[in-house]
C-alpha cells in the first residue's frame, strides 16, 4: 500500500474539503481531478475525490528566488519539503473498520479525519468495495477513467425510481440506454416497454462508424418482443416483428387529442370541443363520428347544439384529418394491440415498439401517451389489488421514452401521464427511463424526482443546470461535465450508485462484448445443444 | 578498538577541545569523534582545528630558505615536532548511555584527559540512522562558518553509508525543514553536499 501513499491531511473542513500536503515522492503531475483517494483515519477511512491541485512553498522566498532545480539532487531535496504540492479532496463516503460497518458498507460522510491522517490512492479493491462486484443485482455499466475496475449499478435501486440519460446528440445516449436495458431485462429485474422512435433498439442499430450493432432482440431472444407500427419498414429491414400494431379509432380518447394540441396546432376551443363531441357520440365512437361529419346543414345544427364555433370545428377537423392519415390508425383494428402489449408485459416479456417510417412527432406522442395511460391504469389496479390481498405485486416496469421533453415540458408535464408516472408511479412499480438531448426542456418538478441520472457532454448552461438541480457539489460536477470527452464518457450519479462517478461506458458492439454481457452466440448455442444431444444418447 | 588520536583538554556542555597526539593529526573537518564521561560516551563533530606553538610567547620563524623541500625542514630540526601542537574543537551532537544512542546533549561534559577516537564506519552508520543531531548542528553558535561544518559532516558521514545518495537526500530534506525560513542558506549547504 505504501506505493500508493500520497501525503497527509493538514487542514480542511467537511464543507470545503480536505487539504492534503503531498509527499516529495508524489508528483503533482500524476494527480488528476476526479481521481479517488482513501484517507486512513484512526478509526475509519474516508473515500473522497480530488477536486483541486495547487503548488505551495514553505517560504515566500522560495517563490522569489527559486533554488537551482536543474541540479537533480537539489530538486529532489526541496520537493515535498521546502516546496510541495497540495491537493483538495472532497470526502464522500465513510468506511468504518469494525465488523458492523463492514457489513453495512460505505455510508455518507459526516465528519473529517484527524490531523495528519495518511492519504493514499484508492486501489481497485477499494473501488470494488464501493461499487460492488457484478452479481444478480449489480450490473457493470463501465469503467472509471484510467482504471480497469467495473462500476456496477444497483439495478434494483435503479428501477425503483425514474431515471434519465442526457447528452448532446451523438455522444452515446442510445448505446448506454441499450446497455442499461439489456442489463435490466437479462437479470429479470424489470420488464420494459421501449418507445423506439428511430428503430434503434429492437433489431439492429448502427454505431457512429456505421457499423452494425446487435439490437436487444438479437441478444435477449424470447425475453423481448418487437412490435411495429410499420410492417413494410420492418419487412424491408428484414426484421421479424412479433406483432403489427394497429390502433382503432375507438382507442383514442379526448385527452390524447388534447396532448397533441401543440403538434396539431389546435386552439383551446377546439380541444374543448373534443369533449363535447365525446359526450355526444360516446367515448369509443367520437373520432369516427367527427370524421364522418360532412359539413352540411346537419353538422351546423349539431355544432349549434353543442355550442361549438364553426372555426373551432374546422381547426379540430384539420388536426384530426392529419391524425387519420397515420396508416396505423384504422377505423376498425383487427386486434386490440393495447391489450396484446399489456399481455406481453404481464408475462414478463419486454416490448420494443418500433415506429418505422412514422417518425412524425404526432404519431409518437399519440401512441406513447395512449399506451402508457392504459399501462398506468392496469398497474395501478394490480398493485392496489396486491396490497389488499396476498397477490404478488406486478414486476417493475420501465417505460423508455426518447425525446422526453415533448412529454415532460413544463406546459404538459402536469397533464400527460408521463408527468404523473415520474412523480408518483414509483409506488405502482412503473418508472420511466428518459432519454433526452435537451434536459432544460423537462419540467423541474419532474427532473427533481429522478433517481439516477447519467449525463454525457452538455454545452448549454441551462441544460447542465437542470440536470444538476439539487445535487450536492453542483459546481464541482459542472466542471466535470464540461470536461467530459465527446463520446462514451458519462457522469453517473444518483440512487443506484454510492457516489457520482465518471465512467467510460462498457463496450457494446463487438462479438467479445456480447459475450461479456453473458449472451451466447447463436452458433455457440447450437453447438452446445448438439453436444448435449450427443451426450444424451 | 581503533587507536586514540588525542585527549580532551577543555570541556563544556556543548563542546570540547582536543589536543592531538600527533602534530597535524587532526581528523578531517566534520568527522565524527567520540570521547567519554565515565560510562557515558560523548559524540562530537570536528571543527576549528589549529596548529600553534606550545609556548604562546614563541612564534615560529621561517627556516626553509636553504632546504630543498618542506619535509627537510622537519628532518634537519627534529625538535620542531614537539614544539608545536595540533588542537581542534568538537561540537557535542549526542551521547550514548548504556546502549541507547541519543542525538542530544549529554548530562555532563567530557572529562579532561578522556581519550578521543574517530568513529569507524559502522559507528557512523549507527549514529546517523537518525538525523536529529542536525538540529544541534544547524543551531550551534559556531565560531567559524557553521554551514561549512554541516556540509562537511554530512559529506563525511555519507562515505560510511551503503547508499550515499539516499542518505544525503534524507539529510537534505531534514535540513529543508529546519532551514525552511532561510532558503538561501539551505541552498548553500545543498550545493556543498551533492554528489
Amino acid at each position: 500500500m505504501s506505493d500508493n501513499r500520497l501525503g497527509i491531511v493538514v487542514a480542511g473542513s467537511l464543507s470545503a474539503g480536505l487539504d492534503i500536503k503531498l509527499d516529495g515522492s508524489a508528483s503533482v503531475e500524476d494527480m488528476a481531478v476526479g481521481t479517488y483517494v482513501v484517507v486512513e483515519g484512526v478509526k475509519s477511512s474516508l473515500f473522497g475525490m480530488i477536486t483541486d491541485i495547487s503548488l505551495e512553498a514553505a517560504n515566500q522566498q522560495m517563490a522569489i528566488t527559486p533554488p537551482n532545480v536543474s541540479d537533480p539532487f537539489i530538486a529532489e531535496v526541496v520537493s515535498g519539503t521546502a516546496v510541495f504540492g497540495k491537493i483538495k479532496v472532497r470526502p464522500q463516503l465513510f468506511m468504518g473498520s469494525d465488523a458492523r460497518s463492514l457489513l453495512d458498507g460505505p455510508r455518507p460522510v459526516k465528519t473529517v479525519p484527524s490531523h495528519y491522517s495518511k492519504v493514499r490512492l484508492a486501489t481497485e479493491a477499494d473501488m470494488e468495495r464501493i461499487f460492488g462486484a457484478e452479481d444478480a443485482k449489480h450490473f457493470h455499466v463501465g469503467n472509471p477513467l484510467d482504471m480497469e475496475i467495473k462500476v456496477c449499478l444497483n439495478l434494483e435501486e435503479f428501477v425503483k425510481r425514474s431515471n434519465g440519460v442526457f447528452g448532446k446528440s451523438g455522444t452515446g445516449k442510445t448505446f448506454l440506454t441499450r446497455i442499461l436495458l439489456s442489463g435490466i431485462i437479462q437479470k429479470d429485474i424489470a420488464t420494459s416497454l421501449i418507445f423506439d422512435m428511430h428503430s434503434e433498439y429492437g433489431w439492429e442499430g448502427t454505431s457512429e462508424h456505421s457499423k452494425k450493432v446487435k439490437g436487444l432482440k438479437q441478444l435477449l431472444g424470447s425475453k423481448l418482443a418487437v412490435f411495429t407500427l410499420d410492417e413494410q419498414n420492418a419487412r424491408r429491414r428484414k426484421v421479424s416483428a412479433d406483432y403489427i400494431v394497429e390502433i382503432g379509432y375507438d382507442e383514442i380518447e379526448p385527452q390524447d387529442v388534447e396532448m397533441l394540441s401543440q403538434t396539431l396546432n389546435l386552439t383551446q376551443n377546439a380541444c374543448e370541443a373534443v369533449y363535447s363531441f365525446a359526450r355526444e357520440f360516446g367515448y369509443g365512437k367520437w373520432l369516427s363520428g367527427v370524421l364522418a361529419l360532412e359539413g352540411g346543414e346537419e353538422t351546423r345544427i349539431l355544432l349549434d347544439r353543442l355550442n361549438v364555433h364553426e372555426s373551432s370545428f374546422r381547426n379540430l377537423r384539420r388536426g384530426l384529418d392529419k391524425l387519420s392519415r397515420l396508416p396505423f390508425l384504422v377505423a376498425h383494428a383487427r386486434d386490440n394491440s393495447v391489450k396484446r402489449i399489456l399481455e406481453y408485459l404481464e408475462r414478463g416479456v419486454s416490448v420494443v415498439l418500433e415506429f418505422g417510417r412514422y417518425t412524425d412527432i404526432a404519431a409518437y406522442i399519440l401512441v406513447a401517451n395512449l399506451l402508457t395511460r392504459r399501462i398506468y391504469d392496469r398497474y395501478r389496479e394490480r398493485t392496489e389489488r396486491a396490497m389488499g390481498s396476498d397477490e404478488t405485486s406486478p414486476q417493475p416496469l420501465v417505460i423508455t421514452i426518447e425525446e422526453a421533453h415533448k412529454f415532460l415540458n413544463p406546459q404538459l408535464a402536469n397533464q400527460t401521464i408521463f408527468g404523473t408516472i415520474a412523480r408518483e408511479m414509483r409506488k405502482y412499480n412503473v418508472t420511466l427511463l428518459v432519454v433526452d438531448q435537451r434536459p432544460s426542456g423537462i419540467d423541474e418538478e419532474v427532473m427533481s424526482q429522478f433517481g439516477t441520472k447519467a449525463t454525457y457532454l452538455l454545452d448549454n448552461e441551462r441544460d447542465v443546470d437542470n440536470v444538476l438541480m439539487g445535487v450536492a457539489g453542483k459546481n464541482e460536477l459542472r466542471t466535470v461535465i464540461s470536461k467530459l470527452e465527446n463520446k462514451q464518457q458519462t457522469l453517473i450519479f444518483g440512487h443506484a450508485l454510492p457516489l457520482p462517478v465518471v465512467i467510460k461506458t462498457r463496450e457494446y458492439g463487438s462479438a467479445e462484448s456480447y459475450q461479456d454481457f453473458g449472451f451466447k452466440d447463436a452458433a455457440v448455442l447450437k453447438k452446445k445443444a448438439e453436444q448435449d444431444k450427443d451426450e444424451l444418447w | 578498538m581503533p587507536d586514540k588520536i588525542g585527549e580532551v583538554i577543555e570541556a563544556s556542555t556543548a563542546e570540547f577541545a582536543v589536543e592531538c597526539y600527533e602534530l597535524y593529526g587532526t581528523p578531517a573537518l566534520g568527522s565524527l569523534i567520540k570521547t567519554s564521561d565515565g560510562d557515558v560516551q560523548i559524540y562530537g563533530v570536528v571543527y576549528n582545528a589549529t596548529t600553534e606553538s606550545m609556548d604562546p610567547g614563541r612564534r615560529p620563524i621561517a627556516r626553509g630558505k636553504h632546504e630543498k623541500n618542506e619535509a627537510d625542514i622537519y628532518s634537519s630540526s627534529p625538535q620542531l615536532a614537539v614544539l608545536f601542537r595540533t588542537n581542534f574543537q568538537a561540537l557535542v551532537i549526542g551521547h550514548k548511555i548504556d546502549s541507547d544512542v541519543n542525538r542530544y546533549l549529554p548530562p555532563r561534559p567530557a572529562r579532561i584527559h578522556s581519550f578521543v577516537y574517530v568513529l569507524d564506519d559502522r559507528e557512523v552508520k549507527d549514529f546517523t540512522t537518525s538525523l536529529d543531531f542536525l538540529y544541534l548542528l544547524a543551531n550551534a553558535p559556531f565560531a567559524g562558518p557553521n554551514d561549512e561544518i554541516i556540509a562537511a559532516c554530512l559529506r563525511t558521514a555519507a562515505i560510511a553509508q551503503d547508499d550515499a545518495r539516499s542518505f544525503l537526500i534524507r539529510a537534505g530534506k531534514e535540513l529543508a525543514v529546519l532551514l525552511g525560513a532561510e532558503p538561501q542558506r539551505l541552498e548553500a549547504i545543498l550545493r556543498r553536499i551533492r554528489l
